[in-house]
Parts: C-alpha cells; structure tokens; sequence
C-alpha cells in the first residue's frame, strides 16, 4: 500500500526500465532541474519545468510518474512551484505533484492540492490524494469524506495511506459507512466489498493489532457478507459486433452548423 | 472496423455517445479545442475548458476504451475578441504537454486582420513545438478562405505536408491535395459533406492522405459518422484496407508526426475500477 519508495530505489528502477534514449533524456534533465536557479515563474518557463511536461512521451506513461517525482526532487521544488505545476498540469502532472507532497512540504501548506484533487472525479487524483500528505494533513472531517469518496468512486482503499491508524476507534466513520452501506442496500444494490475492511477497522481499540481487525464480526444488518461484488465497472472492452441504431433525432433541425 | 475519429468535440457529449462509438469501432479520438457556442469574455475560462481537454475528458473517454488526445489552440472565431486573445501568450505553456498532438483548430472565420495575426503567429508555434497544425477552412466564402490559409501556411515556417485542411468539400479538395496538405472532411446530418458524397469524393481523388471525422459537437452532428462512411465504402467496393487507412492509419499517421500519441487505455490506473462516472453508487 504504502508508496514513498526511497528515490535511490526509483531512480534505480527507472534506470533499469527504461531504454538508452529515456535513459539519457532523465539523467539530463535531472541535472538541468539540480541546476536550475529559483525562479519567480514569472519569466520564461524554466527548462525543467518543459522536461517535467514531457515526461510520459519521453519516458512512456507507466514510467512518467517516478520520472516526474524525481524531477521535482531534484529541483527541491518549493510549495509555490508545486502548486503553479499542479494548476498549470495535466492529470498525469497533477497526480505527480500529490504523490510527492509527503517529501516535498513538510507542514499543511500544501493541502489545498489535496482538497482540490478530492473534489475531482478523476480517480487517478482522488487515490493520489488520499496518500501519505493527505493522511498526515486532512482533518477528521476532510479525511472521512475522502474515504467514503474512495468507496463511492471504486478506489480501493488500499490506496488510502494510514488507512488503519485513521479509522482506528472512529465512531463516526464507522456511523457514516453503516448510513452508506444501508443506502445501498435500500436501492437494491450491493455494498462495496472494501466497506466492510474500513468498517472492521473503525471497530478496532487501539490496544487491538491491525493484524485481528480483519476477524472482527460487523453487526451493521446492512452490509453484506465479505465478497459481495464492488461497484461494477463500466460497460467496456465487451465491444459488440453491430453497430448501433441511429442516435435519436435532434430536438430542433435548425440547431446551428458552426463546429 | 477500428475507427480513429480525428475531430470530435466530446466534451458536449454523454456518456452514452462514448458506449456507441466504442461499439462502433472506435478505439482513438482527438479533440480539437474550439468554441463553445457560447462566446468566452476571459482568457480563464479557455484554460479551465484547455485542462478539461488534458484532464478530465481523457480519463472519461478511457473508462469507455477510448483513447483520448487533444489539440489546443486560439480558434479563428474568439480570435477576433481582444478580451480572449491573451491566450495566445499562454499557448506554449500547453503545446507541451504530453496529449496535445497538433495545434488546433486554427484558420480563418470572417477572414479579418485579427484572425490573420493569430493564425500566423499559431502556424509558428505549431513549428516551434515540433507539433503538426489542425486548420478549419471557413463556412463563408470558402474557397477564398483555403487559397488565403494556404497562402499563409506557405509564408510560414510550418510546411504544408505539416497541415491538415478540415471541412474541406467538393469545391475545396483539389486545391487543397495539390497543395500537399491532409486532406480532412466532417460528415454530418444535414451540413458539410454526407456519407455518398464522401464515397464520390473517395473515388475521384483516392483515399491518400483522408480523414474523415465526424467533427460531433453541440450542434445536430452524429457521433457514429465515421463507421457510417466505412458502412458507405464497404457498400462502394472499397477494400477493407482502404477502409482502415481512411479511418485508422491515416489519422494515426497525421497525429503520430507529433511524436506523441499513445493509444494504449488499459485503465486509467490498474489498481482501481475507474468509474467515477458512475458520480457514485450507481
């Protein structure tokens, strides 16, 4: 679960990975972003910040993630870098700069990245956001909200850093959760299989290991027994042979032609 | 059929267009920025619709299996309001970035000092970013709109094989292909070309270097254009390879000169379902 792998064990994992061009463009620009000089943004865009954009071309997108997180160690970016790369980002660029918030900012200056990503839907950067920054900066109530969101949206909560130590002895979670699991079960429809682990957990003292959390028995009536199928993913890759029928007519023949 | 529809406005579309077009074969879209419908007054309100294009509208086109790149730019039309053309300034900022695969869409409207400026001064970022240029051919007085964009394409430091020529038709094709560009046409409901028309097109002039898109939108547009012009070619004796080198590796071909197209959508990341579309419990 838990990411922050050191960065000499990422940097040793992308030198491995990625081919001699990749490979040649990151050594390059790490130096240019160990280099590079503080700057106000606004100038010109510093050369790190255009290697930072480009990583997943140049690195390809399963490698963009650590390549970006290296690059903004190297150029030992500041709260307003970060926060200027994550407005000015893509998804993938934005997800970059949450993964790297625990080594980055030391306080909760940096939160409102996190609050952001958690009103989003995107669920690249919600599960980003609720890694180790957020469980170390979210306050109780921000922190519950992001949890349930998680089982809203189909990211595992394994994403959710500190997931244990936070829900431990949360009655409030646990209250939350059970009105959730009872919603579902009211519409006719199943309760995520991870509600019932966080629930386990909520139920948890803190003199009880995490290890016989998962033994404790739930009693909220609603939640179903463990296995009952998570919220089902959308309708793809099941690609029929047939084309569909025509889409519906247009409410209006005269809607205007300007594309 | 695989299907790669090179001009799609998805963001005014539903989720039930992105289920069809899947069934439909396909697989790739790119998305030009334009206008809304609605003129913008700020240079914000381009970059919050510049974001959705690199942000949340990828990641809703993979939760259908469709990849989902993009093209920015300052369209001809806003160009002319001097409250929108700031946004010029701030271009290169997103022509870096890792989904943009062409400047886009430029060109002309009502043909006016202010858009000759911002078509000029695009053609050469386009350049600049090593990224080919997307360019709309005008509605109105449209002949005289292509030879005024290929004059400026030829005065710029884009060359022309660099340049796809949307929305172009009949009276429009030849000039256009003897000028050496992409040759782009958007099939539609009632405007702009019609599956026959396109197949005559085909026939007369060859499927080298076609695109055809369905250039959807807000206004009466068809999502599912595309298959139906491959249905119309099949229907025509064209080869199932003609076929897919019009609605696949032509557009692949154009977009692939940006050096940055990835079509891979196994999930927006392994370890999560990945649909947030859902807006929860559903």
């Amino acid at each position: 679960m838990t990411r922050t792998p050191s960065l000499a064990a990422l940097r040793a994992g992308l030198e491995t990975a990625l081919d001699p061009d990749a490979r040649a463009w990151l050594d390059q620009s790490l130096t240019e972003a160990a280099d590079h000089k503080a700057d106000s943004g606004q100038g010109p865009v510093p050369t790190w910040e255009l290697r930072f954009a480009q990583a997943g071309r140049r690195c390809g997108p399963e490698h963009a993630d650590d390549a970006r997180l290296l690059l903004l160690h190297a150029a030992r970016a500041d709260t307003a870098t970060l926060t200027r790369l994550y407005e000015q980002g893509t998804a993938a660029e934005r997800r970059a700069v949450l993964r790297t918030l625990d080594h980055l900012v030391p306080g909760p200056e940096a939160l409102g990245l996190t609050e952001d990503a958690l009103r989003t839907n995107d669920t690249s950067l919600v599960a980003a956001a609720v890694g180790p920054y957020g469980a170390e900066h979210l306050g109780a109530h921000a922190w519950r909200h992001a949890v349930l969101k998680c089982l809203f949206t189909g990211v595992s909560v394994d994403e959710v850093a500190a997931l244990a130590d936070r829900a431990r002895g949360d009655a409030e979670l646990a209250r939350m959760l059970g009105d959730f699991a009872r919603e579902r079960t009211a519409a006719g429809r199943p309760v995520p299989a991870d509600l019932q682990r966080v629930l386990a957990l909520t139920e948890v003292s803190a003199e009880t290991s995490a290890e016989t959390c998962t033994e404790t028995s739930v009693e909220t009536s609603a939640v179903e027994a463990p296995g009952a199928s998570s919220t089902e993913p959308l309708t793809r890759a099941g690609a029929p042979t047939e084309p569909p029928s025509e889409a519906a007519p247009a409410a209006s023949a005269a809607s205007p032609q300007e594309s | 059929m695989r299907i790669f529809d090179p001009h799609i406005h998805m963001t005014s579309r539903t989720t039930d267009d992105y289920e069809a077009m899947y069934a439909a074969g396909v697989r790739a879209v790119v998305e030009p920025a334009f206008w809304l419908g609605q003129p913008r007054t700020s240079p914000s309100s381009f970059y919050d619709y510049f974001d959705s294009l690199l942000g949340w509208e990828p990641f809703r086109a993979a939760q259908y299996g469709i990849a989902h790149h993009c093209t920015i730019a300052l369209n001809p039309k806003e160009a002319n309001d001097p409250r929108c053309t700031p946004v010029l300034d701030q271009l290169p900022r997103y022509l870096v970035k890792d989904n943009v695969v062409a400047v886009g869409e430029i060109g002309y409207d009502s043909m006016t000092p202010a858009e000759d400026t911002a078509l000029a001064a695009q053609l050469q970022m386009a350049a600049d970013a090593e990224l080919p240029a997307l360019v709309h051919t005008p509605h109105r007085d449209k002949l005289a709109g292509l030879h005024r964009t290929i004059d400026v394409v030829r005065e710029s430091a884009l060359p022309l094989d660099r340049v796809l020529l949307d929305h172009l038709n009949e009276t429009t094709v030849k000039d256009a292909k003897d000028a050496g560009c992409w040759l782009g046409f958007s099939v539609y409901p009632d405007t702009k070309m019609d599956e026959d028309r396109m197949v005559a097109l085909l026939k007369e002039y060859g499927p080298e270097k076609v695109l055809v898109n369905s250039a959807a939108d807000w206004g009466k547009s068809d999502p599912l254009k595309t298959r139906k012009v491959g249905d119309a070619m099949l229907a025509a004796d064209f080869t199932e390879d003609q076929v897919d080198q019009v609605l696949w590796r032509n557009p692949l071909a154009f977009y692939g000169l940006s050096g940055r197209l990835d079509l891979d959508v196994a999930d927006t990341d392994a370890t999560h379902e990945g649909n947030s579309i859902l807006r929860g419990g559903e």
